[in-house]
């Protein structure tokens, strides 16, 4: 039953074959058996989820339900949600009880799902592996010795572990997609604007951007027609007629066009992912698709010009936590100025004091135009290579990321290794366009490996139609780490 | 050496919205401590701002009434740094792009006219208050404040002296109550200046290094501050020394101004577009909607009053100083074109004492246009004196309740005479007929024989006396001119 | 580009960080890695480029002058560090 999908388990609930109760309460068990030596959650709530199950319950007896209606979804830590610890991972909000809802929560709340706990993170979500959190990493399902990848990592070792059915995630430089493929899951991050940021902890407000982590792409539609949505509290939400993303899945692939970077084929990648990432590239060609090669000529820039961006507004993002309405107040000082350096440098960890640095530095006097102006200008360029490819086809695959999961504490000790392992996620990001990873095999270590799949602007139903349609053929997503087996 | 002082004013005005700049909260005055200050004003983490549609209409007005470019598209930046009353650690403002730009002020100091150009004006929001009475050595904040819609109109360093400064900062406050975008109280905090104040040899064209006077909340403070401010910098030139750029306050009970300790550092605002706001588009439409609705601005009316009414410079600035003043005013004239000056005396003298001693405005008046120019009409006809009229308008003022929303909405309704029933029912009208009068001056003339001699032999202040005499036997309902002129024939005899 | 111990102490201040000699020299020694790979930005001749500041090219969306918020100051101030008669408490304030 673990591994069944959102549909299969809301058929069971409407059958009344189960109770959400009952299926709440066999995932807290799970959760509760198997956190200890995932460490994916950094909260869990019995109480407060089975009330939610109990709710849900009377909503299915009384004929109300919706799709998601009683099932039991995982919500990251960097969504506020009202009564509950939320930390974004880190000491500043280690006793953040949050006074309100965020808009995903409250859209979870409305369409009857159940929370079913917060997951762990990477320090305001700054990270590839989920080592900066201050609740201590996340292990890899596949392997406990491994990376879960970051910064959404304690959803996507969540979703693979099956402690949840389905968690959210948010994703500024590919932390949906990158622990997606590194856990072996599937996760889309959508056009920017299309799911509210009204309540989700900022890091670099122009690339957050919120979205689903679960083991299929159906179970991603599923989830996308919850957190979609038009919010007028999130200025940059775009007000477009709701969609249902489950619409496509089923259209064949007959005459798709896929995109293949050339930049990103290239030796960076290893011979176990490209592998991965090769023989599903030669499924779709089975199931009709053609290939052409595309040209992404500055992505070797998105990187650097990410590493000014996002710390530059995160740097700012910041700012509010100062020890003065909420959050970590040092418990000795001399004076004002002596709390507020005291409270940031005792509850910040070093990933995140060293991105504040990088963006206090980037936009300060005189450095301005050379840094963050220069960015801007090459995050147009990055934007137009897409707009480019994208009158070459239809949609562009790669590899998700350049390596299977690292080695915990491998990298830890080298910010700039860590930062180009995002290379490929990074500019989808810059542009503000669709991506999502799904698992298309294994590499070295037995670990998994994931293909990036990147649409056009608001093509989500298309990139889904399009991992559905491998899912239908593969069973790399239905495949459950050793240690989670039922 | 002969100094010149060069200032530049930084006018804040609050907004006269109903809710936040960013937020849905209420921007009323004098709510309990942080009961107004929501989950975005108080910079929670993942709450966002999105712009009042009200503050930017009234940036809009601004702009257009100073003759100033509305800016489309129009940037929101955020200036970084740290303070207790700015929640988020940066105060939303506009940098590059602000909405308005340009614009100029006239401005009269005693005869002179001048213009005060503007560099700009643009949208930002307010920081919450520090509260420093004692909580155990600590500072109390209240975060009401954050938030509330301000727009900071930066002026050209065109001011001389703090005398033009008063008169700019007068003129732009009378003019955002006028076109109503901001309530203009100080005491409040609604309408505060800065003051940007350097000193350069008499016909040197480069400016001084400049000292910033922050939070002056009373024009009486502006002035003061400036004078201060400049002696200051003159002494401390001619003794050799030099000027820092520097941020200082101005203590009211010193009268002098000190460095503000919290701004010593040299700040680095790292300004850059807020991500959270995308930019804000000013359509051609908008701009049109708020041009045909605004009114008849001071500096138009001003002149209007004196080419049309023939009414003087002085008296033109003084009722245009007000717009509700202007207005009744202007309804009192339109309905009394043959006497403007007439109209003019009664509106800024008994009208408005009146109207201070209840704490009134002048939308509020009791008495409409249309009653005073009853008034003015009689007194004008010689029906009742000057002095009685002022009689009448106490009667009326007790007998008429206040309008309901004031009285434009009835401008256009019939009004009973209620002027002549006064008149009539207290025996108020003037002996106008001159049969009367005569009889009742040939007894006083009969009654003063000493008066009388004295006059001939050439004593005017004889002749002030016989009036005098008149005026008591006819209980003051005689018209004066009416009198001069029967007496002196009668004498002449 | 080479960064000194002095501006990294200088934007720990901006930042209000507080960071001993030790934490600055090695923040120096990453920054400086970091700084090395943002640098090859530099490369590339942007001249003729317009920058952006947003993903998509859209326009702000004005909220109505509406009051929406209701008092929530209990609520709130139930997890603030210090609070005293509604005001939040921070070391005196010194202008």
């Amino acid at each position: 039953m673990l591994n069944s999908s959102l549909k299969q388990f809301s058929t069971l609930l409407a059958a009344k074959k189960i109770s959400s109760a009952e299926l709440t309460g066999e995932f807290l068990k799970r959760s509760q058996a198997l956190n200890p030596g995932y460490n994916a959650f950094i909260t869990i709530n019995e109480e407060t989820s089975l009330n939610q199950a109990r709710a849900a319950d009377m909503i299915i007896a009384s004929g109300g339900a919706r799709p998601l209606t009683g099932i039991p979804i995982a919500q990251k830590d960097i969504f506020c949600t009202k009564g509950w610890l939320t930390t974004c991972g880190s000491k500043m909000l280690s006793n953040f009880i949050s006074p309100y809802d965020a808009a995903v929560v409250e859209r979870f709340n409305a369409a009857g799902a159940v929370n079913i706990g917060k997951t762990n993170m990477d320090e305001f979500a700054m990270g590839s592996s989920n080592e900066t959190s201050y609740y201590g990493p996340v292990r890899n399902p596949w392997d406990t010795t491994a990376v879960p990848g970051g910064s959404s990592g304690g959803s996507a070792c969540a979703v693979a572990a099956r402690m949840a059915p389905a968690a959210t995630g948010t994703d500024t430089g590919g932390s949906i997609r990158q622990p997606a493929a590194l856990c072996g899951i599937s996760g889309i991050k959508p056009t920017y604007g299309l799911v509210s940021r009204y309540g989700m902890v900022a890091f670099a407000s122009s690339l957050d951007q919120g979205g689903p982590m679960a083991k299929s792409a159906e179970d991603l539609a599923l989830m996308l027609n919850v957190m979609a949505g038009f919010d007028t509290r999130d200025s940059t939400s775009l007000q477009r007629e709701a969609e249902d993303y489950v619409r496509e899945l089923e259209k064949p692939l007959a005459g798709l066009r896929i995109g293949l970077p050339k930049e990103y084929f290239v030796k960076e990648i290893n011979d176990d992912v490209a592998r991965a990432v090769e023989a599903a590239i030669a499924e779709y060609r089975k199931l009709g698709a053609k290939t052409v090669e595309v040209s992404l000529p500055n992505t070797k820039l998105s990187v650097p010009v990410y590493y000014v961006l996002a710390p530059a507004e995160a740097s700012s993002n910041l700012s509010r936590f100062d020890g003065v309405r909420y959050g970590y107040r040092a418990p000795k000082y001399i004076d004002l100025d002596d709390m507020y350096r005291k409270s940031r440098a005792q509850a910040f960890g070093a990933e995140v004091k060293r991105r504040i640095l990088i963006g206090t530095y980037v936009l300060s006097h005189g450095y301005y135009d050379a840094y963050y102006i220069q960015a801007q200008k090459l995050r147009r360029l990055i934007a137009l290579d897409f707009a480019e490819a994208f009158k070459q086809c239809d949609i562009i695959m790669g590899p998700t990321s350049p390596t299977v999961a690292f080695d915990l504490g491998e990298k830890s000790s080298d910010p700039v290794q860590m930062y180009l392992s995002d290379a490929y996620t990074i500019s989808v990001n810059l542009a503000g366009l669709p991506g999502m990873s799904i698992p298309v095999g294994f590499g070295d270590k037995n670990r998994p490996v994931g293909l990036h799949i990147v649409g056009n602007y608001f093509t989500e139903a298309q990139m889904l139609n399009v991992a559905h349609q491998y899912q239908r053929v593969t069973d790399w997503h239905m495949q459950m780490p050793a240690g989670s087996q039922e | 050496m002969q100094w010149e002082i060069v200032i530049g004013l930084e006018v804040h005005a609050q907004l006269s919205t109903r809710s936040k700049i960013f937020s849905g909260a209420s921007t009323a005055f004098g709510a309990a401590p942080n009961a107004e200050a929501c989950a975005v004003d108080l910079a929670l983490p993942g709450v966002l701002p999105v712009l009042n549609h009200g503050a930017v209409d009234r940036a809009i007005k601004l702009g257009l009434s100073v003759g100033g470019k509305i800016n489309s598209p129009s940037i929101f930046a955020r200036k970084n740094y740290f303070y207790p009353d700015l929640p988020k650690g940066y105060q939303i403002s506009q940098y590059e792009l602000p909405v308005v730009e340009g614009g100029n002020v006239t401005i009269h100091v005693g005869e002179t006219e001048k213009t005060v150009r503007l560099v700009r004006a643009h949208l930002e929001e307010d920081a919450g208050k520090s509260l420093h009475e004692d909580f155990h050595g600590m500072t109390g904040i209240d975060l009401n404040r954050a938030g509330t819609p301000l727009l900071e109109i930066v002026s050209e360093p065109d001011m001389r002296s703090s005398a033009e400064a008063v008169a700019y900062a007068k003129t732009l406050h009378s003019l955002v109550r006028w076109i109503d975008i901001c309530d203009g109280n100080m005491q409040e905090g609604s309408f505060r200046c800065d003051a940007n104040v350097s000193v350069r040899p008499q016909g040197s064209d480069r400016l001084g290094t400049r000292c910033e006077i922050k939070n002056l909340n009373s024009f009486r403070f502006l002035e003061k501050a400036i004078d201060y401010e400049a002696r200051r910098q003159i002494a401390l030139l001619e003794d050799g020394g030099a000027i820092h750029q520097q941020t200082r306050l101005y203590d009211p009970a010193k009268d002098e101004t000190r460095a503000m300790r919290s701004k010593e550092d040299a700040q680095d605002y790292r300004y850059f577009p807020d991500p959270d706001l995308l930019p804000l588009e000013i359509p051609a439409s908008w701009i049109a909607e708020v041009k045909s609705g605004l009114p008849e601005l001071p500096q138009q009316m001003r002149i209007r009053l004196e080419r049309d009414y023939g009414l003087s410079a002085y008296d033109a600035a003084a009722l245009t100083a007000d717009r509700e003043i202007a207005e009744y005013f202007d309804a009192v004239a339109d309905k009394l074109p043959s006497d403007p000056k007439l109209c003019a005396n009664w509106v800024m003298g008994e009208i408005s004492s009146y109207l201070n001693n209840e704490g009134k405005l002048f939308d509020n008046c009791p008495l409409s246009p249309a009653q005073l120019v009853q008034l003015l009409t009689r007194i004008k006809d010689g029906t009742i004196s000057g002095k009685m009229g002022k009689e009448v308008l106490r009667q009326m003022w007790i007998q008429s309740g206040e309008q309901a929303g004031g009285w434009k909405r009835h401008d256009s309704e019939p009004v009973e005479n209620l002027v002549d029933e006064i008149i009539k029912s207290q025996g108020l009208k003037q002996i106008s007929d001159s049969g009367e009068l005569e009889k009742l001056i040939a007894d006083v003339i009969a009654a003063n024989s000493k008066s009388v001699e004295e006059f001939k032999a050439g004593k005017e202040k004889a002749f002030n006396a016989l009036v005098g005499q008149v005026m008591k036997a006819a209980k003051g309902k005689a018209n004066p001119a009416q009198v001069n002129e029967i007496l002196k024939k009668k004498l002449a005899k | 580009m080479s960064l000194s111990l002095d501006e990294v102490k200088r934007i720990a201040n901006l930042a209000r960080i507080e960071v001993g000699e030790e934490e600055a020299s090695a923040a120096l020694a990453q920054l400086s890695g970091i700084f090395d790979l943002i640098q090859q930005m530099q490369a590339v001749d942007t001249s003729a480029i317009k920058p952006v500041s947003h993903a998509q090219d859209l326009m702000q969306r004005l909220r109505p002058d509406i009051v929406t918020e209701v008092d929530q100051r209990e609520l709130f101030q139930s997890i603030a560090p210090q609070v005293e008669a509604g005001l939040y408490l921070v070391p005196k304030v010194i202008e």
